[in-house]
């Protein structure tokens, strides 16, 4: 008998469907690597597994989980912990103030009685400290890695932080199943080297681990098998020996090219060089971008993928000044300055955050004052002037105007141009964006995760309304995505980013193997 | 009719409507038990005339996103450095309101900028640490109204000769010049015209202000101070702008409320300026990062409205003390309420 048995798990958010048909097996003491893409539907299965309040709020799942042969259905993550799953989340959470005992033990202190304690009640029992020591220091041993019980959190480094939760979940006398969502990604090779044998020891002492990575060295590794998912559904469930990384690269990338509508591309070799990063260093929190060098042609439009934390998202955001960056960018012989968004924006370029709801939108303000602020206030467009410019007025109805034309233009559904940015859907919100990098007629333009947080047919809508922007008008555009196949099928190059760097530039008629070798190349 | 009423509501807001509902029932109580009810409108009047601009001063912090500016006995402050020192120097009469204008302005300035500087620094906790600012710079001034050398001998008390009087008569300076300047009397009712003016120029003058590309700028750091940075905006100085904005409309409306009231009040008397005003906006409809003109003219008429109007007409009803006990009841359990209903924003 199976410890853990899955089957047909279906999950939908909405009508958008996240999971298909997943079917899973788990063995007592086997340690089973899930790889795949972002947005693959791994955390949503694993958030299903264990009971987490989204699953249940946005509708519950189909299907059966079955904990030794017998059928569970969690309901909280503490009834998840309480049969002996636990997990270790990509963010951490410890309480920076405690040592590394108190966080590993918090809620399930040994106690001594005490005489208040005897008259007010088990709340008011003394913590007995020995035994939490001796209960840390096992956890820790039983995690074959050395860290110290008594330093305080904030103290620690990243990977000692990591390996404090895994004690914690360890330090739990019923867990069966231990699930790790990429724990590896902070960790030095080093530490990752360490939790790594700490997985096959734990596995040997017949622990189940479920273990999500996008090093897929890793995986072969350490587990026993692997399971790659791709667009909600499992492709492949198979033992590790009996695969390499070339197979589980293209089966997470590729999809069947039916799928894929390759439009026109253009490499065009000749073509001047707009914009040249050299030395680009960006501090963007989780994205953070060490030392690219890039060249981006005129007129083209070239896409930036890799995989999530990899540093993709902190080449616009650090060129147009949202974080702390530095290097050289030039963009048509001119230097930019750096750190400073007002003079990207004076040199004509024009920016899409990836963060639509903190960046990109007023949400409380209308469509007219979305689409037309930032041209209102760079390029005194839709003012009048009187007093010989002394008093810049608002002129409503030019506002009004080009509003209504991007509605038009780019198909946003709205009841009019003044309804509020946070009314509309994520969709029709990623074309308010668009319209307002439109609206400043820009000479070069940053797209971040256009398409990210929104439904197919949206998707499909806002590429087109960037391609035909290129087009149209010879705009250059860089455009960042974690979608492989969407830069694909929207950009001229696509430069993969790993690790903070470059990793290497292809034509998007590129196989999609080819780009997954890269996305990992760096990834250690 | 009944979903009509039910939208209707929700766009008045449930809170102005029990208010504005009180506010009609005392007008129609007041003839019943006897009050005088022509004097008790020209008293509306009045009070709306003094504080509406102590309420307009809410407003461009509100919009860059500062919140409610809990702050403005520091503007209330260098209002009361103008005056006092307009006295000192020896004008009188109408000019004396003049120069208390053009003296208070500096104050206004440097304070508000210094104040301004300071919010920079605590983003987030904008109206807590709004309040402290308001609360010190009143206990500072309770010493410097001592120490200051200031000689007129109307100012300062009478046997030490030097040390500023906690009330100061306005008769013979700048009492009521703003409200006596085209006073309009229509039977027992009386318009003060001139303070009436002052408001609508200075609140068309800031509707004029949030209609430019500044103003504009200003409303959108408020809104999401991200969106504006990422559209080129200097975050800072925008917000140091409101703040200054807002002290020196604080400044300008304790010089218009003095005329009204006919006295400057020193020492502790700022202290207890603020919430009112806040109240006001609130009332008015306003939220913490969204507030108009017509919050203003509306709150500050609904509130001054109800705190000339309770006890006057409560002292008719009950013939007992217990006139003071309800007003405060009624005027501070409106404000809560009005707190605790007040829409909610967006982040």
């Amino acid at each position: 008998m199976s410890l853990l048995e899955m089957k047909n798990i279906r999950k939908d958010f909405f009508g958008n469907q996240v999971l298909t048909d997943i079917n899973l097996t788990l063995e007592e003491g086997e340690v089973l690597g899930l790889v795949g893409e972002n947005g693959a539907g791994k955390s949503t299965l694993m958030k299903i597994l264990f009971g987490m309040d989204v699953i249940r709020d946005t509708g519950g799942y189909e299907g059966d989980i079955l904990l030794n042969g017998q059928k569970v259905d969690f309901k909280t993550p503490f009834e998840a912990l309480a049969a002996g799953i636990g997990m270790v989340h990509q963010e951490f959470s410890l309480i920076p103030g405690f040592t590394a005992t108190e966080n590993i033990l918090l809620n399930r202190e040994p106690r001594k009685k005490s005489v208040i304690s005897e008259v007010f009640g088990e709340r008011l029992d003394v913590l007995n400290r020995k035994e939490m020591t001796r209960k840390s220091e096992e956890a820790i041993r039983k995690m074959g890695v050395h860290i110290d019980g008594d330093m305080v959190i904030h103290d620690m480094p990243v990977g000692h932080k990591q390996f404090t939760e895994i004690a914690r979940e360890l330090s739990k006398d019923q867990l069966k199943l231990l699930i790790l969502d990429e724990p590896t990604a902070v960790l030095t090779e080093k530490e990752a080297e360490a939790l790594l044998a700490s997985i096959r020891g734990m596995a040997a002492q017949g622990i189940a681990v479920i273990f999500i990575t996008h090093r897929l060295q890793e995986i072969l590794d350490v587990c026993d098998k692997v399971v790659i998912m791709r667009d909600g559904c499992v492709v492949k469930d198979v033992p590790s020996g009996e695969t390499d990384i070339p197979e589980i690269t293209r089966l997470m990338v590729g999809r069947q090219m039916s799928s894929v509508l390759q439009t026109e591309i253009r490499d065009n070799p000749d073509a001047p060089i707009a914009m040249s990063i050299r030395k680009l260093w960006v501090d963007m929190p989780g994205e953070t971008v060490r030392n690219v060098n890039l060249d981006v042609r005129e007129g083209e439009i070239l896409g930036i993928g890799g995989l999530a934390g990899q540093g993709k998202l902190g080449i616009p955001n650090g060129i147009m000044g949202l974080y702390d960056a530095g290097g050289e960018v030039t963009l048509r012989g001119e230097k930019i300055p750096l750190n400073s968004p007002r003079e990207c924006l004076n040199a004509s370029m024009a920016f899409v955050s990836e963060d639509r709801r903190g960046v990109g939108l007023l949400l409380d303000e209308t469509l007219e004052w979305n689409i037309a602020f930032p041209a209102m206030q760079i390029q005194n467009k839709f003012l009048k002037n009187y007093l010989g410019g002394l008093i810049k007025w608002r002129d409503e109805k030019a506002i009004r105007e080009i509003t209504q034309w991007y509605i038009d233009e780019l198909a946003i559904k709205c009841t009019s141009s003044r309804q509020k940015a946070k009314e509309l859907s994520g969709g029709n919100q990623q074309k308010v964006c668009l319209a307002k990098a439109f609206a400043l007629e820009p000479g070069f333009l940053f797209v971040s995760e256009p398409t990210r947080g929104i439904d197919v047919g949206a998707k499909s809508l806002v590429l087109n309304a960037l391609k035909r922007f290129n087009r149209k008008s010879g705009v250059t555009i860089v455009m960042i995505s974690s979608e492989l196949e969407e830069l694909r099928q929207t950009c001229d190059r696509i430069a993969i980013v790993s690790g903070g760097r470059v990793a290497g530039i292809l034509p998007a008629s590129e196989s999609a193997e080819q780009f997954g070798l890269l996305m990992i190349s760096q990834v250690k | 009719m009944k979903a009509k009423l039910a939208s209707f509501v929700a766009s008045f807001g449930l809170p102005r409507l029990i208010i504005t509902g009180f506010l009609l029932a005392l007008f129609i109580l007041a003839p019943i038990v006897g009050v005088d009810l022509p004097m008790q409108i020209t008293n509306v009047i009045n009070r709306f005339s003094w504080n509406a601009i102590l309420v307009l001063a809410m407003v461009p912090m509100v919009h860059s996103g500062c919140g409610l500016n809990f702050g403005l006995p520091l503007g209330i402050i260098s209002g009361l450095l103008g005056a006092t020192l307009s006295l000192e120097f020896g004008f009188t009469g109408p000019m004396s309101f003049v120069m208390a204008v053009v003296i208070s302005t500096p104050f206004a300035l440097v304070l508000g900028m210094g104040y301004g500087a300071l919010l920079n620094r605590i983003k987030g906790g904008e109206m807590m640490i709004a309040t402290y600012v308001g609360f010190s710079s009143v206990s500072f001034m309770c010493m410097m109204w001592l120490l200051l050398p200031y000689h007129k001998a109307d100012m300062v008390w009478g046997l030490a000769g030097k040390g500023l009087r906690t009330t100061i008569s306005l008769e013979g300076y700048y009492d009521k010049v703003l409200s006596n300047f085209l006073q309009i009397n229509i039977g027992k009712i009386s318009i003060p015209t001139g303070a009436l003016l002052l408001f609508a120029l200075l609140a068309v003058a800031m509707w004029a202000f949030l209609h430019t590309k500044t103003g504009t700028a200003m409303t959108a750091v408020g809104s999401n101070p991200t969106f504006a940075k990422a559209a080129g905006i200097k975050v800072d100085k925008i917000r140091m702008l409101s703040v200054v904005m807002s002290t020196w409309l604080a400044a300008i409306g304790i010089l218009v409320y003095e005329q009204g009231f006919g006295f400057i009040q020193l020492y502790m008397a700022p202290f207890y300026m603020a919430l009112p005003a806040v109240s006001a906006i609130l009332i008015g409809g306003a939220s913490v990062n969204k507030a108009t003109i017509v919050n203003v003219i509306l709150g500050t008429l609904l509130f001054q409205g109800i705190v000339t109007m309770t006890p006057t007409v409560m002292n008719s009803v009950i013939h007992t003390d217990m006139s003071e006990v309800i007003r405060v009841i009624a005027s501070n359990g409106m404000i809560l309420y009005a707190l605790t209903r007040r829409s909610e924003v967006s982040r």
